[in-house]
This record gives C-alpha cells, sequence and structure tokens, in this order.
C-alpha cells in the first residue's frame, strides 16, 4: 500500500521560509495572508498490506529517520 | 594525541581538519570511511569534519547519523570518548542526538561565508582550556543552516551547566541565544558552526583557531 508523510516544522518553531513565501505572497498582491508554514511530502510504496501494520512501520521511520522530532512534526495517510 | 576524521560522501573540509590534527597532535589522523563500522582502537579524538554530506539530502546531517560509522561513533562519545562536529559536523551530531537541539534554515535564508567574531562562554571543556572565558577570537564560518534551535527550557538549561561553548558577537544566522557552539552533558562532545580548522595557521591567514587543537593535543600530551 502507498503511504504519504507530511513534515513540517512544530508550532513555536520559527519557519524562516514559511515567512519568505508569505512576504512574497504580499507583494505579489495575495492579500490576507496570516501566516505561511511549508515542509515537505515523502510518499512511500510498501509492500505490507494491511494498514495498521503499515501505519506502524511508518511512524517508526518518521520517528528513526523521516522526522526529527525536536523541531518537526508529522502527519502519516495510507491509501 | 591519536585522531580519527569520519568522512561521508560529500564531507568537504575533512582534510583541513586531518591537518590541524596533524599538526597540534604531532601524528596524522586516521581518514574513517561512513561505511565502516567501527573505530580504529585507542583513539583520543574522532572528528566530524563540515560539508554537505550525502548532498543534505532530507535534512542536513540527517542521513550521516544513521550511517553504519555513527553508531560506532555515538558507543565512543557514551563511553566518553571526544567527539568534536564542525558545520555538517555539529549537524550531525545534533540528528544522532548526542548534542541538543537542531540547525535550521538561516533567518535570513541566505548561504553565508565569511569571517565573524564569537566569544569563547566557557573554558571547562577539553576543547576550549586553550583560550581565556569572555575572549574574542575571529573563526570563519560557511553555512546555509546554521541557525540553532533550541526552546526556552533547553537555553536554560545550557546557561545554568555552563555548556555554550561560543557565542556569535553579531549573530549572522537567527541562532537561539547567540549560540555557535555547545557541549555534551559530560562536556566531552563539542558542536560549532563556525571553522577553526580554516584559522589554525597563519598562512591560512589567522590563528585564532590554533588554540582549541592546541588545547586538545595538550591534554594528550604524555605528562
Amino acid at each position: 500500500m502507498k503511504a504519504r508523510v507530511h513534515v513540517t516544522l512544530k508550532t513555536g518553531v520559527l519557519d524562516p521560509q514559511g515567512e519568505a513565501i508569505r512576504h512574497a505572497l504580499g507583494a505579489m498582491g495575495f492579500a490576507g495572508v496570516d501566516a505561511v508554514r511549508q515542509g515537505k511530502l515523502i510518499e512511500l510504496d510498501l509492500a505490507e498490506t494491511d494498514p495498521k501494520a503499515a501505519e506502524d512501520q511508518v511512524r517508526a521511520m518518521c520517528e528513526k529517520l523521516l522526522a526529527n522530532t525536536v523541531i518537526e512534526t508529522y502527519t502519516v495517510e495510507l491509501e | 594525541m591519536k585522531s580519527a576524521v569520519i568522512v561521508f560522501p560529500g564531507s568537504n573540509c575533512d582534510r583541513d581538519l586531518a591537518v590541524a590534527f596533524e599538526q597540534a597532535g604531532g601524528r596524522p589522523a586516521q581518514m574513517v570511511w561512513h561505511k565502516e563500522t567501527s573505530l580504529p582502537a585507542g583513539l583520543d579524538i574522532v572528528g566530524i569534519p563540515g560539508g554537505f554530506s550525502f548532498g543534505d539530502y532530507l535534512r542536513c546531517g540527517a542521513i550521516a547519523a544513521r550511517s553504519p560509522i555513527c553508531r560506532a561513533v555515538v558507543d565512543f562519545a557514551k563511553r566518553g570518548g571526544l567527539v568534536l562536529g564542525i558545520c555538517n559536523g555539529f549537524q550531525v551530531l545534533t540528528e544522532t542526538g548526542l548534542l541538543p537541539g537542531a540547525l535550521l534554515r538561516n533567518a535570513n535564508l541566505k548561504y553565508i561565508c565569511k569571517d565573524v567574531d564569537l566569544t569563547v562562554e566557557t573554558t571547562d571543556s577539553p576543547f576550549t582550556r586553550g583560550y581565556r572565558k569572555g575572549q574574542g577570537i575571529r573563526i570563519p564560518i560557511a553555512h546555509h543552516d546554521g541557525n540553532y534551535a533550541a526552546d526556552a527550557a533547553l537555553l536554560g538549561r545550557l546557561d545554568a551547566e555552563d555548556r555554550v561553548a561560543f557565542r556569535y558577537v553579531d549573530n549572522p544566522n537567527g541562532s537561539a541565544g547567540d549560540i555557535a557552539g555547545v557541549l555534551s552533558e559530560n562536556r566531552r562532545v563539542l558542536g560549532m558552526m563556525p571553522h577553526p580548522e580554516r584559522l589554525a595557521d597563519a598562512a591560512l591567514g589567522g590563528t585564532d583557531g590554533a588554540a582549541l587543537f592546541a588545547g586538545l593535543a595538550e591534554a594528550f600530551a604524555p605528562a
């Protein structure tokens, strides 16, 4: 099955790239963007077919490598 | 002083660091490839050099920190071994968990390459014993991701335990607490973004970095 992992900086950790995007949007005339947080999307193709086992596996990957949980948070979606 | 320098694909300060270790310590550093699973026996210090290990893919230092040799480096540090991580090496050490915090993209989003002024905050470590407390030194930085991230609790702990080794005089990258280098709890692991190995010889234009290596070598000199 497939898994999608979103990794973003934790709330409260300054995101300079998100801030730069917000500034650029404002300069382009997109008004009313109060905050921008950017992150990364990681798509995984898994041999595992059991959703529960797949989710456990992907969460372990996130904890050990895909996210740095000191500064980042992640979400896992399976399909 | 018996030293080793870890080499990852994309390391580019490994030779400079080896030269600095050798000039101060009197014997050549052993170069250790990242696929090795153990360190040479009898080492006094392991250096993790600057560069762009694994192309900075995923996060700076993240892939290097999971390489086989890093398991041996973590074990070495846990047994009380000395580990010095410079620039990308600092990022690797935070990713292994040997040092607290993390290094984020510079606040101005730019790669910064210039000499910066630092203050030596503590002399109570094998790395900083060659300086005076409060001494001003000038050392180059060259990084895109040197913005040290630490929450208020961690900053308080680092201060209380005298674990900030160096601070920027004029913060170039947004680092919390102006922190340029931090020590581990046992004071035997140092991570720093500035490059002392790049100013450790008068022929390179300055010697402010030399005291770090000289101090280390002295600690291991036969009595």
